[in-house]
């Protein structure tokens, strides 16, 4: 580097790092810390517990209930999500009829993507109250009435989506309704990701693909899939770290924050209510820490399974 | 306690942000500030008089948070109005917001506004604030002379106040509004229709087929906010059970559920639930309300803040009348008693730089005058005697009638305030046994397990009352 460069560039570097160091690192710090001590929030008297906190959360069984649920949204919100995404980056970009200008998507390809990035563009909790009216457990719901309407659904016995913890496939209602909404949000934003990516991929593979015989079915399985991997590991770290999240639809759309009855209660509703309600700042703090170790071990064993050769083109 | 859960996306975020949001938890959010400079404290003050029993100190200035909820903030500014007449010295920085918790929890360890209206769904817990010393007792405020009238500003409240405002044997939370809970109805469709009101269950059960033929539903509730139930399930444990009943299973006395007469209150409302009474659907506080405006359901039960939280939505020709809650009969304990009391919570951070000028304007929220334009804006009691004498309003003068013929106890408890964990508990518990995914039998045994969790907690500080 030639001399002066290098106090140029810690120059324009200094005041981002100081912002990044003190308003994201060192809150980070703290908060490890309070999760030592007993701190209630209100006030500056704190005690030093140790790993106290840390213990108690292993036996604190509404903690594990929401961490069940957490995992439920790990497993589904990336699958339906990316699967949901795939299929439709794939009919845009390449599942449309072969003609003279090569391979396309299918007709109107353009609005459709207008039309799936949509909700990107809606804040989260704009989406759910939204959803709030679609969910609406009484006639005046989007879903239910249009479903009254057509004889589907009886007057005296409405869907109650937020409302409904019966289980189905051993997991409650409510969090499947909340699933859909989840992966009906994120959907466009990965179909966009995917096409970017599938763009990238040269055309004649596929068309060389189609003069072999290849049918839809096995070019997407065959070549598209393969060639996307890095893009869709990518995705899946995202949506694992959303699907850890989840509060704002909980928060918003549930009755008692996590209701009913604790059927949709996951990681950040439980911090919320130790912290806020309880004044236990010390304990919510132990849960965050818990919280943020098991999302970095997970995306490290993500990178270190997916990580594979990659194919340049 | 006028619940007013709407949320902005600006509030929700920092919250979100709070709890954990995006890839790593940011709980250090919550704690950001604390371990800095504590506040200083204001000098030692002008000298306390008759006329100014605080000393308060011409020139300074007091920050007051107001929760703008189903109340509104306007009688507020009036207050300011009040205060500044006599004191125009004290400057006044009043803001309003729903949000009480978000905006001023991060600031009680440090530097807190002086005077929070503490009130609304996003409170600070009272027995968190009690326990760590962050809000300040008032005493003083009580022994103080009144406003604008003769004796001291105690002896202005209305029953039960300084009794709802007492934790742990000392004043602290000044509750500005006075609720009177019950069943609402619409007394031109009654007298329409030639119904009477019921008084007890057996009643309503005896009415419901005919309001039931005319297209209604007899009930409405939220289903959304558990705490909403809550109020009509205890009051009617109160009154089948009995004060005592409702005093021990508040200081977590063993099998305090168990007692008699709470099974029984408890399946009178099984059996509402059973005999599908409700009106179909899960509703939250105001889509409910709402459904009873329009005539979808005879009765609905809230407090006295309904019709100012619905004033703008309200058909003509609908007359809002409360009536008390139903009780189970002749075998009852206090059938006349009446869920009534002081809500709507004033409190003085321990840590307030200007604790004087933030009592001294609790007193101007209490006097005649104040009180007077509260009630005339709100068509809500204040705390305070003689608030609605002049206020015409079939709403507030059903209200008035129901406390002129109430008996000395009022209906009140306590244990959702003393404990985090119960008020969840009974919250989620209530909206099961309403939804009809709970009997009676297991909402008590709920009920017993959990207060008894409470009671084996050492590190829940405990709580009592006496009265």
């Amino acid at each position: 580097m030639r001399y002066g460069v290098a106090r140029f560039v810690t120059g324009f570097l200094a005041l981002p790092v100081a912002l990044y160091l003190f308003y994201v690192v060192w809150p980070f710090a703290q908060a490890a810390g309070y999760s030592l001590t007993d701190w209630g929030g209100y006030s500056d008297r704190q005690q030093f517990v140790g790993l106290e906190n840390y213990v108690r959360l292993f036996s604190d069984e509404l903690i594990r209930k929401a961490f069940w649920h957490n995992v439920f949204f790990l497993i589904t919100v990336p699958l339906f999500t990316i699967a949901l995404a795939l299929f439709l980056a794939f009919l845009l970009n390449v599942g449309g009829r072969e003609d003279r200008a090569g391979i396309r998507g299918v007709f109107g390809s353009g609005l459709y993507k207008i039309i799936f990035f949509f909700p990107q563009v809606l804040s989260l909790v704009v989406v759910a109250v939204m959803w709030q009216q679609i969910y609406r457990a009484d006639g005046q719901g989007l879903i239910n009435g249009v479903l009254m309407k057509i004889g589907l659904v009886d007057p005296e016995n409405p869907i109650t989506f937020m409302h409904d913890p019966a289980p189905f496939l051993g997991v409650p209602a409510v969090l499947w309704w909340l699933l859909l909404i989840a992966v009906w949000s994120g959907a466009g934003f990965y179909m966009v990701l995917f096409s970017a990516a599938m763009q990238s991929i040269p055309k004649d593979v596929f068309e060389a693909a189609i003069l072999d015989g290849a049918g839809r079915f096995h070019t997407f399985f065959r070549i598209t899939l393969p060639l996307l991997r890095d893009t869709v590991s990518v995705a899946w770290i995202y949506l694992g770290f959303i699907a850890l999240d989840m509060y704002a639809l909980v928060f918003v759309m549930t009755p008692s924050q996590g209701g009913p009855n604790h059927a949709s209660e996951i990681f950040a509703s439980v911090l919320n209510f130790t912290a806020f309600q309880k004044g236990q700042f010390g304990y919510a703090c132990a849960m965050g820490v818990a919280l943020a170790i098991f999302t970095i071990l997970l995306a490290a064993v993500q990178l270190k399974i997916t990580r594979r050769e990659r194919i340049e083109y | 306690m006028s619940a007013t859960p709407d949320l902005n996306r600006r509030t929700l975020l920092r919250r979100a942000a709070a709890a954990g949001l995006l890839t790593i938890p940011a709980a250090g959010l919550l704690s950001a500030c604390a371990g800095s400079e504590p506040a200083q404290e204001q000098s030692s003050g002008a000298e306390k008089s008759k006329d100014n029993p605080f000393g308060v100190q011409d020139g300074s200035s007091v920050k007051v948070v107001i929760f703008n909820g189903g109340l509104g903030d306007q009688w507020a500014k009036e207050d300011e109005a009040v205060f500044k007449a006599k004191r125009p010295n004290v400057t006044v920085n009043m803001s309003s917001t729903q949000k009480i918790k978000t905006e001023e929890q991060p600031k009680m360890a440090t530097q807190p506004s002086d005077l929070i209206m503490n009130s609304g769904a996003d409170i600070m817990d009272i027995s968190t604030l009690v326990n760590e010393g962050a809000i300040e007792p008032l005493e003083d405020l009580l022994a103080a002379p009144a406003w604008d009238s003769e004796g001291t500003v105690a002896d202005t409240l209305l029953p039960g106040t300084v009794n709802n405002g007492t934790f742990q044997g000392k004043f602290y939370v000044m509750n500005v509004a006075y609720t009177v809970w019950g069943n609402w109805y619409n007394a031109a469709l009654f007298e329409k229709e030639g119904w009477q009101p019921p008084k007890t269950f057996n009643e309503f059960f005896a009415l419901a087929p005919k309001i039931k033929a005319k297209g209604m539903a007899p009930y409405v509730y939220d289903a959304v906010h558990g705490y909403y139930p809550r109020w009509a399930l205890m009051a009617t444990i109160w009154k089948s059970a009995g004060k005592q009943a409702v005093i021990d299973i508040d200081n977590l006395k063993e099998n305090a559920w168990k007692a008699d007469g709470v099974l029984p209150a408890l399946e009178a409302w099984e059996k509402l639930v059973k005999d599908k009474l409700l009106l179909p659907g899960r509703l939250d506080h105001t889509q409910s309300q709402q459904a009873w405006l329009d005539g979808k359901a005879a009765f609905i039960q809230v407090g006295t803040w309904l019709k100012n939280e619905m004033a703008e939505t309200i058909p003509p020709g609908f007359e809002m009348k409360l009536s008390d809650y139903w009780s189970l009969g002749a075998g009852d304990k206090a059938p006349n008693d009446v869920y009534a009391g002081a809500g709507e919570g004033f409190v003085v951070p321990s840590k307030a730089p200007n604790k004087a000028a933030a009592m001294e304007f609790l007193r101007a929220v209490l006097s005649k005058e104040g009180s007077a334009k509260f009630a005339g804006l709100t068509k809500s009691l204040a705390s305070t005697r003689g608030s609605g004498d002049n206020v015409q309003d079939s709403a507030l003068a059903s209200a008035n009638e129901l406390m002129n013929n109430a008996p000395q106890d009022l209906i009140s408890v306590k244990f959702w305030d003393f404990y985090a964990d119960l008020d969840k508990e009974s919250q989620n518990l209530s909206a099961e046994l309403m939804a009809g995914r709970l009997t009676a039998q297991q909402f008590v045994d709920g009920m017993q397990g959990a207060a008894d969790k409470v009671a084996s907690d050492s590190s829940i500080k405990k709580q009592t009352r006496s009265a």
